[in-house]
């Protein structure tokens, strides 16, 4: 993410905030780790002076990354409408034309069940999808833009990605087919499954959890 | 296979013929052939140039004639073939031998594999690491900066945390132990803290994680808590003794000691300091365990407690009854092994196993426990204990605590049937 928009994204926390009571990401709280002794683990006290300075063109080329506020998210939109375009032509040959999956492609469409939302813990193999599993949708845009096509990662636009992310959002029932994805909309959408994410609480000894 | 890695290898019967047979076209063919003596005429000893495919003649007596030149590279031994076993393409996972192998280091050459999209070929003349984020002085990074910074070496074990899924979802008499827990393997790692890097680049008051970016098709990232990074995280660019294995990370990965496989981000080319989560598709969508009533475990960082026997275990059968080693690997991602127990008959008796040593926190650690085999059939387990008191659960503990369709930390007790007639079967129904 862009280290110009860490101020004012400090506030909004990228987990922990708003569950209720659950005890989600809270680690991910600013200030919930101390700032760091410089130099307390390598025993040196003065600096080796290594390492070149980063040239600033070649850093925001390769700093792309986008966190769950938003940082990080270009300029650009995309609607289900031009991601189905999109997705019939370059993701359907593996994912299947509704994006069902094909093996080894994972099934990327399968809307939350109104019965049994969350069934993973009982049902083997059961598949993920950003409809019933993912918490966070600006990960979906971090992914898609990344890695794929398979064949060809990091050839995607910017507007074909945010297009992908509106198909795939739409398909699964998190948004309209009508909303547009942008840099603004995107951080906005509530994922179904956010709620159900709890910190590790495992703590060695001898009980098993 | 699934792109989580699910799908089990299933090698096509490496018999001691076909491995033999590959191991010498492969081996033989070139090792072979460069064995003749480069300092001398004299022709090449007698069986040290088969025909290709053949197995080499021993001799009689090696005794009493001369044996092979030197040679640039120490090969194996023709007789051995112990071979990873890959499944999927550029989405695959090769796993580790366990049950070929001795003592607690994994050959680099058989350390298992994992990568979502191909091994990237990364030349290490235009490898670069850029680290920047919430520091004062972004820097850049080449691998002879790297190896300017004092070195540190450690022994640990390296998990993928979905090792043992294909046993859990659908177990199988005829898996083995590569095939039941072949995703995890112990090395000697060298390189440079992490700390230290981050030294030169320091960390600014607010940080409290980092993200981790490989340099491959996957883009692979995870976040890591700063605290780890401080604490014991290595950059390693050199393994047993010498460069990374491309599949292991070529030129530079990241080392946790402890954590899931998953973290330790191969072919790193990025360290972006931050003051939360990024929260990536790998630390969200994937490697979270599902757990009962309806949650999903989030950072599920340490490797639990485990251990497997790779000896009796299938495919080898007993050629009779008398004193057998029980042997196998324990290791836990919160420190020392302190106790493997035993169990010749199904759990309801235990005995201590000897701990073989060397016993390294964070590191594959070897036990053995001497068995008189009374030729009737029995059931073989291991259980072990790490320092913090924590105990491998059983099957049913396990189920009960994290659900049957949970996934990811598959730490529960393994067993063995070993039969009447000797043969040994990964147990189905424990």
């Amino acid at each position: 993410m862009k280290a110009g928009v860490l101020v004012a994204a400090l506030a909004v926390s990228a987990c922990g905030a708003g569950d209720g009571g659950q005890a989600t990401a809270r680690a991910g709280v600013p200030g919930a780790r101390p700032p760091v002794p410089a130099g307390k683990q390598t025993g040196a006290a003065a600096r080796y002076g290594l390492g070149r300075p980063a040239d600033p063109r070649r850093l925001a080329a390769l700093d792309t990354d986008v966190d769950t506020t938003g940082a990080g998210l270009p300029a650009g939109r995309g609607t289900h409408a031009e991601g189905a375009a999109v997705f019939a032509q370059k993701c359907a040959a593996c994912h299947g034309a509704r994006g069902q999956g094909v093996p080894p492609s994972p099934r990327l469409v399968q809307p939350a069940s109104r019965s049994d939302p969350f069934p993973f813990d009982r049902v083997p193999n059961a598949p993920k999808t950003v409809g019933n599993y993912w918490p966070f949708a600006t990960t979906l845009y971090d992914y898609v833009y990344h890695t794929m096509p398979y064949t060809a990662p990091g050839s995607l636009t910017a507007d074909e990605t945010y297009a992908l992310v509106a198909f795939l959002l739409a398909e699964n029932g998190v948004i309209a087919k009508t909303a547009v994805m942008d840099a603004t909309t995107l951080p906005a959408v509530r994922m179904p499954a956010r709620g159900r994410f709890v910190l590790d609480d495992r703590r060695g000894g001898p009980e098993f959890r | 296979m699934p792109d989580d890695g699910s799908a089990v290898p299933r090698p096509q019967s490496l018999t001691r013929r076909t491995l033999l047979a590959g191991a010498v076209s492969v081996a033989g063919g070139a090792a072979f052939a460069r064995w003749v003596h480069p300092m001398s005429q004299a022709p090449a000893p007698q069986g040290a140039t088969p025909a290709a495919g053949t197995p080499p003649a021993a001799p009689a007596d090696p005794s009493r004639v001369p044996g092979l030149p030197s040679a640039a590279l120490g090969a194996r031994a023709p007789f051995e073939g112990p071979a990873l076993a890959p499944t999927g393409v550029t989405m695959g996972a090769s796993y580790t031998p366990l049950q070929a192998l001795h003592g607690t280091i994994t050959p680099s050459d058989l350390h298992f594999q994992r990568h979502h999209n191909g091994i990237p070929v990364i030349d290490p003349s235009r490898y670069e690491l850029l680290v920047h984020g919430l520091v004062e002085r972004p820097l850049v990074f080449s691998l002879d900066d790297l190896r300017r910074f004092p070195p540190v070496t450690r022994t640990v074990f390296v998990e993928c945390s979905g090792n043992g899924r294909g046993a859990y979802r659908a177990p199988e008499r005829d898996m083995t132990p590569q095939v039941v827990d072949g995703l995890t393997s112990t090395s000697e790692w060298t390189g440079v803290p992490v700390a230290a890097v981050l030294h030169e680049a320091g960390v600014r008051p607010g940080a409290s994680w980092v993200l981790a970016e490989g340099g491959d098709a996957a883009v692979l990232s995870r976040s890591i808590p700063l605290e780890k990074m401080l604490d014991d995280a290595v950059l390693a660019y050199a393994q047993n003794g010498e460069a990374l294995r491309m599949a292991n990370g070529y030129p530079v990965r990241l080392l946790l000691p402890g954590f899931e496989g998953n973290m330790n981000v191969k072919w790193l080319r990025r360290l972006e300091v931050n003051d939360r989560p990024t929260m990536t598709r790998q630390e969200t969508a994937r490697y979270t365990d599902p757990l009962p009533g309806g949650k999903s475990r989030l950072f599920s960082f340490v490797m639990d407690v485990k251990s497997v026997i790779t000896a009796p275990s299938h495919p080898a059968r007993l050629s009779g009854a008398g004193w057998w080693p029980v042997t196998g690997l324990a290791w836990s991602g919160r420190g020392r092994i302190t106790r493997v127990d035993v169990s010749t008959d199904g759990g309801r008796t235990w005995a201590e196993a000897e701990l073989t040593g060397p016993v390294l926190p964070l590191a594959h650690t070897r036990f053995v426990r001497m068995w008189r085999w009374d030729g009737r059939p029995a059931r073989l387990m291991s259980r072990a204990v790490d320092e913090t008191g924590s105990v491998q659960p059983t099957l049913a503990q396990f189920r009960a605590a994290r659900g049957a369709g949970t996934d990811y930390h598959y730490n529960y007790v393994r067993a063995w049937d070993v039969a009447a007639d000797g043969q040994v079967f990964f147990a189905v129904d424990e």
